[in-house]
């Protein structure tokens, strides 16, 4: 996934709410700091983002409310208009396309979910799941018969004739999700998709997602203020506050090395086992091995199997052994004592 | 939040002070410029701007002389005239006259109307299904009435208009509405359009309508839906706004057009919302079309008018029921379509008419009817034999009521008019208008700042510059005190409603329906009563104008923080202390906004009494309808629109700022 194309990038978005926005960061040079902007009596709400998203890849968004998240993300999609930045989607540089362009582009590339599903009232879960193709044009029996297939893939098949108010919030996210997958976007974007649900929904909808996308392989931009939820899904967290982008990177590498005490107080309460993978805990490789575990296994994962040798177990990455995994290190990881691996990031 | 309230405590300290002294300064002013100042006290008359005369004169240019190149303003209004006259003839031709061929009293009649039967059923199977069966026979037992107590032509002639004036409003206010909510420029432009469309008084309408489409339907039908789009409009930017954000960012995402946004996702998504406007542009109608019997709307309005000027109080009561009668079966039947539960899914029955269980009833029911009445009459027409009338049932009680209560009556009447109106009267006409324009520019800039002082001052400046200043001055006297006696009546009432959970329902379902009530109506029992002149007016508008101060008063008690009031209680105070000490100041601003409808509304019918023989600026409006005179008309409408507005402005900014100081509301501002 390292090595797949960028697919959706920003480069120094900006986006500051108040009068006049663009002079003021021109006058700035386009690194105007907190003071400059509360001066201005401006607010904050996207600070010199910098992000790149890779193809297939699940890019998660954190932050505390009111961070900027969504404003970033629609940013992205050019919902809202960036003071300033640009946005390459494809190699191309989304603020310049015109409107006819972005509709194009929205219609057949882009797809989003939302946090309080927005679905349409009047019209059944088969023509909430039909519109966006009824948008584009495409006759009746087609549309419907595409959005049968994406009702039944999550799960919602016989409930075509229901309408919204009559699904319980989890349903009702199942059809946010099947009418954003009806057009096969390229990239989706999903802002909060699960945070009005109840717990253990919310984990059910989480284990659903992680099931489509093993089949859909999508390039996916997901908004969540739970790290928890990050952690299950992500291949990368960008962590916000207050509008900037404190850090980009793996869960693993926010656990072992947070860029500051924001992020570190995010991770706290995280059990080590579930996010760090053998590679960042392992010792030098020893010689005589009970078994053999990936080098990007979660230690959670392996934790039995390790505990249960005698012998320490090999740690292979690409057909070569470059560390050894003992019960020791497995049970300091789990108790949660300082671990001293040779950790990579 | 703390220095703010010292600041208002320090200036409404000095508050006290300042209007002590202005009054002082207004009477020595008053007392001792008379030979001084003449100019002052009465506005001289070679000052008056003789604008009316050049609006008439610009009127008649509009009509004989202008061109747009292509075409005369006169073809624009023939046009305008021929649109709205061929549905308008085809709604008539359906319920009231059947298809004819043919003018005046060689037509023949191709064929008949809509049975009365069908118009029944039909309007009673929409009844059931927007609601239940309770409804149905609600709106059935309302048309029966009409067709048992022989007013069923007359109501079938309101009806068509209403058929044709309301898709007419509902789509232009919608179209505008939408125009508005997309460009903030649009809006911005109509806006006080709109206000002014509000306060103007519906008499003022009718004159220049009158003058350029002539006496008749059209004409009629023409102020009818000029007066019922406004709010139409703006409950169509209220609705498009409320539609959450995430549904436009969802609409926006899939690529929709601006067109798709609009009609596949905003207008359907707001559509509870613009129901409401449906209904209100039904009831705005009824209204209008009541009133625009004075420029040739036929039907009840026009039995009610004609009536009035017979001083035939039977057959007026009659058609005032009537209208009562229609009003209430529009008004419900409008008002459960819109608060109709959403759609619940239901397997799809097989065929056309298991699908559209009502459609395919009133068709059916239609054809019979049709048929049935080619054979039998008395399913074409309710037979006239078994129709009954009240008419001499009502004249008798009222001749009753005169002759055994005239004393009682004429005793409230002297009573009132000796102790209350005429020494108002004569005071308000005493006073310098130069020192009333100032008293009201004083009262703009304490509460609202240097802007609104101006606003106040120069409106009223126009109104004495016009000419108007007299007959200003008696509709303030007449609305003024008016209001007081709505606001001590509703108030209490209001109070009440709040306090007393089954005081309430019964106060709501009185208000609601005199509310629904075209305010003609109320001319007639109170003229019945207390024949003309202005304390029948007064009657009239009090009771026209009540249902706001009830409204509010009982909507500002009841929206007050529970936990104050629990605190109050904690604290030892009695229900009397609760009330007085905690709860009306609470409630005040929402009070005086109760009491800012009052007078927009006592203004409104203020107008129409003067079909009673008021002497104030409705009257001036009147003649000038009953003479075509636009330019007059027009000055002494939007004199009476001056008046509202400074009233509107005034106490919307004491409300205001009465809500800061009680720290209900930071952000504040002037309405
Ligand atoms: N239209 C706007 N005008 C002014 N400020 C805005 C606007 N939209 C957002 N903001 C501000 O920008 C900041 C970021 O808002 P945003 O909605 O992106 O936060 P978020 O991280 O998505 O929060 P949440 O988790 O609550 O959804 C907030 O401080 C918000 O008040
Ligand atoms: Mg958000």
């Amino acid at each position: 996934m390292k090595d797949s194309p960028v697919k959706l990038s920003c480069r120094g978005v900006w986006k500051l709410f108040g009068p006049d926005p663009k002079r003021f960061l021109a006058r700035h040079n386009h690194a105007p700091d907190n003071a400059a902007i509360a001066d201005a009596g401006l607010i904050g709400a996207v600070c010199d983002a910098n992000i790149e998203v890779r193809e297939g890849e699940i890019f998660i968004i954190m932050g505390l409310s009111g961070s900027g998240k969504s404003t970033l993300v629609r940013c992205l999609s050019r919902l809202i208009e960036p003071t300033g930045g640009e946005v390459i989607f494809d190699n191309r540089d989304l603020l310049t396309a015109s409107e006819a362009e972005m509709i194009e582009i929205r219609r057949h590339k882009m797809g989003m979910v939302f946090q309080h599903f927005a679905l349409l009232p009047h019209l059944t879960v088969l023509g909430n799941v039909a519109f966006p193709l009824e948008v584009q044009g495409v006759a009746r029996a087609a549309r419907e018969a595409r959005a049968l297939e994406v009702i039944e893939l999550v799960g919602l098949k016989g409930r075509e004739g229901y309408y919204p108010r009559e699904l319980s919030g989890g349903q009702q996210q199942r059809v946010g999700i099947a009418r954003s997958l009806a057009v096969e976007p390229e990239i989706w974007f999903l802002d909060e998709p699960f945070s009005a649900l109840d717990p253990l929904i919310r984990r059910e909808m989480q284990d659903e997602f992680l099931r489509l996308q093993s089949v859909l392989k999508k390039t996916i931009v997901f908004i969540t203020h739970d790290f928890d939820e990050a952690i299950r899904l992500a291949d990368r967290v960008a962590i916000m506050k207050d509008g900037w982008t404190i850090q980009i990177g793996t869960p693993e590498a926010l656990v072992t090395a947070p860029a500051d005490d924001y992020v570190a107080e995010f991770t706290k309460d995280i059990p080590r086992a579930k996010v760090l993978s053998a590679a960042s805990v392992m010792e030098p490789p020893g010689g005589d091995y009970a078994g053999e575990v990936p080098a990007e296994a979660r230690v959670a994962d392996v934790a039995a199997r390790v505990e249960a040798a005698d012998k320490p177990h090999a740690v292979v990455s690409d057909g070569t052994i470059v560390g050894q995994l003992t019960r020791q290190i497995v049970i300091d990881v789990l108790v949660g004592r300082e671990v001293g691996g040779g950790g990579q990031t | 939040m703390n220095s703010v309230l010292h600041q208002t405590r320090d200036l409404s300290r000095n508050g006290w002070a300042v209007w002590g002294l202005a009054l002082i300064a207004a009477w020595l002013f008053s007392q001792l410029t008379v030979d001084l100042l003449p100019w002052a006290h009465k506005y001289p008359r070679d000052w008056i701007w003789p604008i009316r005369f050049e609006i008439t004169a610009f009127m008649k240019w509009l009509v004989n002389d202008a061109t747009f190149g292509l075409f005369t303003f006169k073809e624009l209004t023939r046009s305008v005239s021929w649109l709205l006259d061929w549905p308008l003839t085809a709604a008539t031709s359906l319920f009231s006259t059947g298809l004819m061929k043919g003018q005046g009293s060689d037509a023949v009649q191709l064929t008949p109307p809509l049975a009365w039967l069908a118009v029944l059923g039909v309007l009673a199977a929409m009844g059931h299904y927007a609601r239940d069966w309770k409804l149905a026979a609600l709106v059935g037992g309302c048309f029966l009435y009409l067709a048992v107590f022989g007013q069923w032509d007359s109501a079938m002639v309101t009806l068509s208009s209403i058929v044709v004036a309301v898709p007419i409003g509902v789509a232009g206010g919608l179209m505008l509405g939408i125009l508005a909510y997309r460009s903030p420029w649009f809006e911005k432009a109509i806006r006080p359009v709109l206000d002014l469309m509000q306060t103007v008084p519906i008499f003022a309408y009718l004159v220049p309508i009158l003058f350029l489409f002539g006496f008749g339907p059209v004409a009629a039908m023409t102020a009818t839906i000029i007066y019922a789009m406004p709010p139409m409009v703006r409950v169509t930017v209220l609705a498009l706004r409320q539609v959450a954000d995430e549904i436009v960012d969802f609409g926006r995402m899939v690529g929709c057009t601006r067109r798709q946004m609009t009609w596949k996702v905003l207008v359907p998504a707001a559509m509870p919302s613009l129901m409401v406007g449906v209904n209100q542009v039904i009831m705005l109608s009824l209204n209008m079309v009541i009133i625009a019997s004075m420029i040739g709307a036929g039907g009840l309005g026009f039995d009610v008018l004609s009536a009035l000027r017979r001083l035939d109080i039977g057959a007026g009561l009659e058609a005032g029921i009537a209208i009562v009668v229609l009003a209430i079966a529009l008004d419900r039947l409008s008002q459960a379509f819109a608060s109709r539960p959403p759609p619940q899914h239901h397997d799809q029955p097989q065929g056309w008419v298991r699908r559209h269980p009502w459609l395919s009833f009133s068709i059916l029911w239609i054809a019979l009817t049709g048929i049935g009445g080619l054979l039998l009459e008395p399913v074409q027409a309710y037979p006239e034999t078994l129709e009954l009338t009240t008419a001499s049932f009502w004249g008798e009680l009222v001749k009753y009521i005169n002759i055994t209560f005239f004393d009682y009556l004429e005793g409230i009447k002297t009573f009132f008019l000796l102790n209350l109106l005429i020494p108002f009267k004569r005071f308000l006409l005493d006073i310098p208008w130069a020192v009333i324009a100032a008293l009201a520019g004083l009262a703009g800039w304490r509460l609202g700042g240097w802007k609104l002082a101006l606003t106040a001052f120069s409106l009223s400046l126009l109104i004495a510059a016009t000419g108007q200043w007299e007959k200003a001055m008696v509709t303030v006297y007449l609305c003024g005190i008016s209001v007081v006696i709505a606001s001590l009546i509703g108030i209490p009432i209001g109070i009440l409603a709040a306090q007393n959970q089954r005081a309430g329902k019964v106060v709501q379902v009185i208000i609601d329906t005199l509310q629904t009530l075209p305010s003609f109506v109320y001319l007639m029992p109170v003229v019945m009563l207390f024949r003309v002149g202005d304390f029948a007016a007064m009657i009239a508008v009090v009771a026209y104008a009540l249902a706001p101060a009830i409204r509010y008063t009982a909507h500002g008690i009841r929206q007050i923080d529970p936990n104050l009031v629990e605190a109050g209680i904690a604290a030892g105070c009695t229900r009397w202390q609760v009330l007085g000490k905690i709860k009306l100041p609470l409630a005040l601003p929402e009070i005086m906004l109760g009491i800012n409808q009052t007078i927009m509304l006592a203004l409104s019918m203020l107008v129409i009494t003067a079909l009673v023989g008021t002497r104030d600026l409705g009257q001036e409006v009147y003649i000038a309808l009953t003479k075509a005179d636009t330019g007059r008309g027009i000055v002494a409408g939007l004199s009476v629109a001056f008046i509202a507005i400074i009233a509107d402005r005034l106490i919307a900014a004491g409300s205001g700022h009465m809500r800061r100081r009680l720290g209900l509301a930071e952000e504040g501002g002037g309405k």
